[in-house]
């Protein structure tokens, strides 16, 4: 097989928000930079976001970033690194105010200011009552965010690579990034893009789950392109799931359902919650329905032919109700559940939403691993931001709208050490090892040739049915220690995956075996991570982590206040200290997470 | 490419490989759909399907989502049909 190479001063995987926003840095700077997208930059995923960007600027109510801070570890369960949440918390009106100088359209009040909305688990004087702190543009946030910061780079010559798949990290023998291998779709063709600085902003890898809100694209190519190139995933057990997601679907059913009166059903037709939270019900926190959910199934009073979903009832509500205050839910019902929630309940199941963990960064958006005794050493080249890196601002669970924010301010971040170092460094290109762009050509060649071997399709299956039983939002020691067997079972089928279709044109079959091969890593990340956890904390929740004084809620900061970092090579896990200690202010000290 | 007679079938897999790979969107909602529209339509898509869908796809996520759902109807005929099709596989046709 052949290949061309191309230089750059910068490469940046991903055309999402975080990769859009650190695009914006470099070539304001005047830095030859190339983004590579596998699909147009406005179509990637963070279009889905709709509730908007978290800022403390206070212009409705009194608000502080120290106060966001303390919500953003609080929510992290205490696993956030505390310094990294401080620059976040201190950094979002600064970049919300660039984008709104780069023409985002957010709502606004008379006054003209940016209106804000109040946001789950937001509050304020440290945890007091819930305060205004989302700024949004209507339904679709993420979507005006991408515009204005795409409008941006065409500005100031940012270069895109539009339908390329990064394949491989391109890694040296003294450890340095030295840029990535693609593949351009259209062609099939493989260059190597050979760079100084080199950031992923892949986003999310939630296809590892059979439900889960992820569009198909969400496959975690970073991570397992980091993986296989020796850099440990952090935090891979932290998942946080949605309790309503329509059942085989996945498709998101708002909190607003049940807070319009819709009540969760067995298949007793009994509303379970009260017996769960008799105070909140239904309108319990995520976490809390989730689990309910997952045991009224596992006791066997799950719903369809294979008892496999819950039902959320919202038949006893007036028909125009539904259809003004919730509109989309009768279309969706509709169109993914076959059914029409007017005359009958909606299937569902507690559904993957978002990862917490990812490649290990600092608030300079460094990729860093442990090194000579030290536990954080900056990789050489090498940055990452966004929902594919771990910096870590959402320990064991994240907030709402903070997703949003961690894309623009490391993503930001990453984009200013980039330019930091490449102004540091001489003007020759490190000489690129033949070794890892080998690593790609036999991938690619391997599925040229393969005759015999597994369905791409069949296994990605397997392999989420899998990770949703075996590492679901409830978890149990032997389910999890069995899952990680078949976990790896499943890796050696993704070894061999066949693929029928050798053409070299938009070979879709192709993309999405490679893509399987980045899944899989990530789905092993997974489970072998929270295998080994034997505590509960935020997302992570485990049945045989008892709830006793020193370890309220099975979160045991004794011995499992820690990241834990995954290396591909033998499955192995090491951990790391979490940062207690923020940039100026004081620690916010243990507590127990309770709202 | 390759021996003679094939050019074209070449050509239409590329054309039809290039149109599904332009279906992976954003939104989960849509990818739902399009999966299952490629499931019935993937032998028998003709030329001007092609090109209706084609259209359909330049469209911002959720302005064709918007579409897809009914929330919104579109005056253009060409992808309007298109939308027929794409609300005839879905488990609501057999609900209706
Ligand atoms: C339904 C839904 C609603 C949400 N709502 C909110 C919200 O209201 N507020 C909030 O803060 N968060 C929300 N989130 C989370 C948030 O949207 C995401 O965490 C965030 O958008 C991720 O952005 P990103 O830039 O990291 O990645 P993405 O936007 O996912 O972009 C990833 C980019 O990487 C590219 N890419 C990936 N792999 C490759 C490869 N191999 N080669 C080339 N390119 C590649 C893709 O093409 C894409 O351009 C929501 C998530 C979901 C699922």
């Amino acid at each position: 097989m052949t290949y061309t190479v191309r230089k750059f001063d910068a490469v940046i995987v991903g055309a999402g928000g975080a990769g859009l926003r650190a695009a914006i840095q470099l070539s304001e700077a005047g830095y030859k930079t190339a983004v590579l997208t596998k699909v147009f930059p406005t179509r990637s995923h963070t279009v889905a976001a709709q509730g908007g960007v978290a800022a403390s600027l206070g212009n409705s109510e009194e608000d502080h970033w120290h106060w966001h801070m303390y919500d953003t570890v609080k929510g992290s369960d205490w696993l956030g690194d505390q310094d990294a949440i401080e620059f976040m918390c201190r950094k979002a009106n600064e970049v919300v105010v660039e984008l709104e100088h780069y023409g985002m359209p957010f709502d606004r009040l008379d006054n003209g200011k940016i209106y804000q909305r109040p946001f789950g688990g937001h509050m304020s004087n440290f945890g007091e009552k819930p305060v205004r702190r989302s700024c949004a543009a209507a339904d679709r946030t993420g979507h005006a965010m991408l515009h204005a910061m795409y409008q941006r780079n065409i500005k100031v010559n940012t270069q895109f690579f539009v339908e390329w798949q990064a394949l491989d990290l391109v890694r040296d023998a003294d450890g340095d990034v030295l840029g990535v291998t693609a593949m351009d779709m259209e062609t099939g063709e493989i260059v190597v893009f050979h760079a100084k600085a080199t950031i992923f902003a892949t986003g999310g890898s939630g296809r590892i789950y059979y439900s889960s809100t992820n569009a198909f694209i969400n496959t975690g190519d970073g991570l397992g392109m980091a993986a296989r190139a020796g850099i440990p995933l952090e935090d891979m057990e932290f998942w946080q799931f949605h309790p309503t997601g329509v059942a085989g679907a996945g498709v998101l059913i708002t909190e607003g359902v049940r807070g319009e009166g819709g009540i969760l059903r067995n298949s007793d037709g009994e509303r379970f919650m009260e017996r769960y939270a008799p105070n909140a019900k239904d309108l319990a926190s995520r976490d809390v329905v989730s689990r309910a959910m997952t045991t009224e199934i596992n006791e066997g009073r799950g719903c369809g032919p294979n008892k496999d979903f819950v039902l959320l009832d919202i038949t006893h509500l007036p028909p125009e109700t539904i259809m003004k205050r919730l509109p989309g839910i009768h279309e969706i019902g509709l169109q993914f559940a076959g059914v029409d929630c007017l005359k009958e309940p909606l299937p569902v199941v507690p559904t993957c939403h978002y990862q917490m963990g990812g490649i290990p960064t600092n608030y300079l958006g460094q990729v860093v691993v442990p090194k000579d005794g030290e536990s954080s050493v900056p990789v050489q080249g090498f940055y990452a931001a966004g929902e594919c890196a771990c910096a870590s601002v959402h320990g064991a669970n994240r907030l709402g709208t903070n997703s949003l924010l961690d894309l623009l301010v490391f993503g930001k971040s990453a984009g200013e050490t980039a330019v930091a170092d490449l102004g540091k460094s001489g003007n020759a290109h490190k000489p690129l090892p033949q070794e890892a762009i080998d690593r790609t050509l036999a991938r690619v060649d391997r599925l040229n040739h393969q005759k015999v071997g597994a369905d791409v399709h069949d296994t990605r299956l397997s392999m989420q049915r899998a990770m949703q039983k075996h590492a679901g939002v409830f978890r149990f020691k032997d389910m999890l220690a069995a899952g990680v067997d078949r976990i790896t079972e499943i890796e050696q089928e993704v070894a061999r995956t066949q693929i029928k279709d050798k053409s070299k044109v938009f070979n879709t079959a192709r993309i999405e075996a490679l893509e399987l091969d980045n899944l899989i890593e990530v789905a092993k990340a997974t489970i072998v991570s929270a295998n080994a956890r034997t505590e509960s904390r935020g997302a992570h929740v485990r049945d045989d982590a008892t709830d006793t004084p020193e370890t309220p809620d099975g979160r045991d900061d004794k011995n499992w206040l820690k990241h834990t970092l995954w290396y591909r090579e033998g499955s192995r896990l090491d951990y790391k200290p979490v940062h207690m200690k923020p940039m100026s202010v004081d620690t916010i000290e243990l507590k127990k997470r309770a709202y | 490419m390759g021996r003679p007679g094939e050019g074209m079938k070449e050509d239409r897999k590329a054309r039809i490989n290039r149109l599904k790979w332009h279906c992976r969107r954003a939104l989960l909602e849509l990818d739902l759909v399009f999966d299952r529209f490629w499931e019935h339509y993937e032998e028998n898509l003709d030329v001007q399907g092609e090109a209706a869908l084609e259209k359909l796809l330049e469209q911002e996520d959720h302005d064709l989502w918007a579409l897809v759902s009914g929330r919104e109807v579109t005056a253009d005929p060409q992808l309007a049909n298109m939308i027929e099709r794409l609300r005839e596989v879905s488990p609501a046709a057999n609900f209706e």
